[in-house]
């Protein structure tokens, strides 16, 4: 995750709950020039936030993430043509209240960054982007959607927004929305009163492996710390704990979830970093297209996969990997005990010759290099059982 | 957690306590509070000789890999096996029974240019001082 972080000489930015996550003893660190907690020691630590959010809820402060709202403007259907223009999925199929994962790419076919899509009206979609790249990203899309009639605003600062994570997390949110949660389906959205707050943004979406939303709040320090601490009550039952930016990552690297800087990057394309089913070819041309259709015809050069290590260690993020033989053949670019499996996990990338389940490759980790196995992906995938919210229940 | 008196302390957050020619080295509270969940320790074989300063195994979090410096030179007696399976133990008694390694020392003078403990709990609030400055 660090490997995000900005030049130390500016200033770090702060989210509105800065001073609550202090207040609560957080563990604070630089998260692409953005001061964020990493994990709550006081509440149980990083390992308690990851059994939480994979076995009741966990509540996280996602208000560093950027957004981007594009609307039309004097011709309909002048956003939707711009986001087709940035996006690799296809907008097109987006109904209103749907939002879909994708990715903008350089003309080469390599990632600007990963995002959500929402489409919000007719003619208006919100991109959720990520933090360490949000001045990138919109002058990204201003410059690449500047020859098709719509405008687009950073509107990155005019949210606060929170992550309920977790099989209890429908039920949780439920009591403080009359919204029927139930009604909501994995990757749409409404808006409702949330804590008592009008028209809110509450998307069915999350970076965990786990069921969960994310709400869109005002981003005042009032209303933020009031409603952090509502969430916080009506999660106590459940027992809810406030998580951090590294529970975060082992639950996101459990799920096979791509971190910016890590699995995607602007060295490495669509195809290599494995998210084919993100990207529709078929729906018309879009910035890096091209090149991808040229990377096909190619044939891979690399794939991700995941490990296992079998002997005792570690792999971290840069550690380089290696065949039996002695060949170089890749390297780590997310390694971490998985909390959930107990065993020692990463995401590599490596030749296709050595990426096939069960092949063994070693891991250099200081001056050892150290077995593990490749094995199937997601390392966890939560059972197909959607929580039932209680208004549900009543119904 | 309090910092016993009979113990030496080094600014890279270990400890070491000598009884005659023996020592038991591990990491202090400061040092595992700072890691947060101790999920992995790699530490010497016995008769591997270390050196003072120099890193002799690491301690790693989830989120970080930490190396243990050595406060002082010696030989190897003892690795404390019981942390292969419970690295845990460093959180919750690292002054106690989550020592990592026992040495014959080849010099214990080397000691005396170690920090007490008054020394060492001065240094870390200085630390924290830094921190939230």
């Amino acid at each position: 995750m660090d490997s995000v972080t900005s030049s130390a000489s500016t200033e770090l930015r702060k989210t509105p709950l800065n001073a609550t996550h202090r207040r609560m003893g957080a563990k604070m660190v630089n998260f692409g020039g953005w001061d964020m907690p990493v994990e709550y020691p006081t509440t149980g630590g990083l390992l308690a936030e990851h059994r939480a959010v994979r076995s009741g809820v966990g509540l996280f402060d996602v208000s560093h993430m950027g957004d981007i709202r594009v609307c039309s403007g004097r011709t309909a259907g002048g956003a939707l043509a711009a986001v087709q223009h940035i996006s690799m999925n296809d907008a097109s199929r987006l109904s209103v209240g749907q939002a879909q994962y994708s990715a903008m790419l350089y003309p080469d076919g390599t990632f600007v960054d990963d995002m959500i899509v929402h489409r919000l009206g007719e003619d208006d979609y919100l991109i959720v982007i990520n933090a360490g790249t949000r001045e990138k990203d919109v002058n990204w899309v201003k410059q690449n959607t500047a020859r098709f009639d719509c405008m687009v605003e950073d509107v990155g600062d005019t949210y606060t927004q929170l992550a309920i994570q977790g099989p209890r997390a429908a039920e949780l949110l439920q009591k403080l929305t009359d919204v029927d949660l139930a009604a909501i389906k994995n990757y749409w959205f409404t808006h409702g009163a949330v804590c008592g707050l009008k028209n809110v943004l509450i998307a069915r979406t999350g970076y965990t492996g786990e069921d969960g939303f994310e709400i869109y709040i005002p981003p005042d320090t009032a209303t933020s710390e009031a409603a952090w601490k509502r969430v916080l009550d009506a999660g106590k039952e459940f027992g809810i704990l406030p998580c951090g930016l590294g529970a975060r990552n082992t639950l996101r690297l459990e799920a096979k979830l791509a971190l910016y800087g890590h699995e995607i990057s602007e060295t490495i394309n669509v195809w290599e970093a494995g998210l084919d089913r993100f990207c529709k070819m078929e729906k018309g041309d879009f910035v890096g297209r091209a090149a991808l259709e040229r990377a096909k015809a190619a044939g891979l050069r690399r794939t991700l996969v995941g490990l296992e290590m079998i002997d005792r260690g570690i792999a971290r993020d840069g550690h380089r990997v290696f065949d039996e033989a002695g060949a170089e053949i890749g390297y780590v670019t997310s390694g971490s005990p998985s909390p959930t499996l107990g065993r020692n996990i990463a995401l590599v990338y490596v030749s296709p010759a050595e990426s096939a389940v069960g092949h063994i490759v070693l891991v250099e980790v200081r001056t050892q290099r150290l077995k593990a196995r490749v094995v199937p992906t997601p390392f966890y995938k939560r059972a197909k059982k959607a929580a039932v919210p209680q208004a549900a229940q009543r119904a | 957690m309090p910092y016993p008196e009979k113990y030496r302390y080094t600014k890279d957050h270990e400890w070491i306590r000598a009884d005659g020619g023996v020592a038991t080295i591990g990491i202090t509270d400061y040092a595992q509070h700072e890691l947060g969940d101790v999920v992995f320790v790699e530490l010497p074989k016995p008769g591997a000789k270390i050196e003072a300063g120099k890193s002799f195994g690491t301690v790693e979090s989830v989120k970080a890999v930490s190396e243990i410096f050595a406060p002082a030179s010696g030989e190897v007696m003892e690795a404390n096996a019981a942390l292969n399976d419970a690295p845990e133990k460093i959180n919750s008694d690292p002054h106690g029974a989550a020592w990592l390694i026992k040495i014959r020392l080849a010099n214990p003078a080397e000691l005396s240019a170690l920090m007490d403990a008054a020394a060492y709990e001065a240094f870390i609030a200085d630390k924290g001082k830094e921190a939230s400055a």
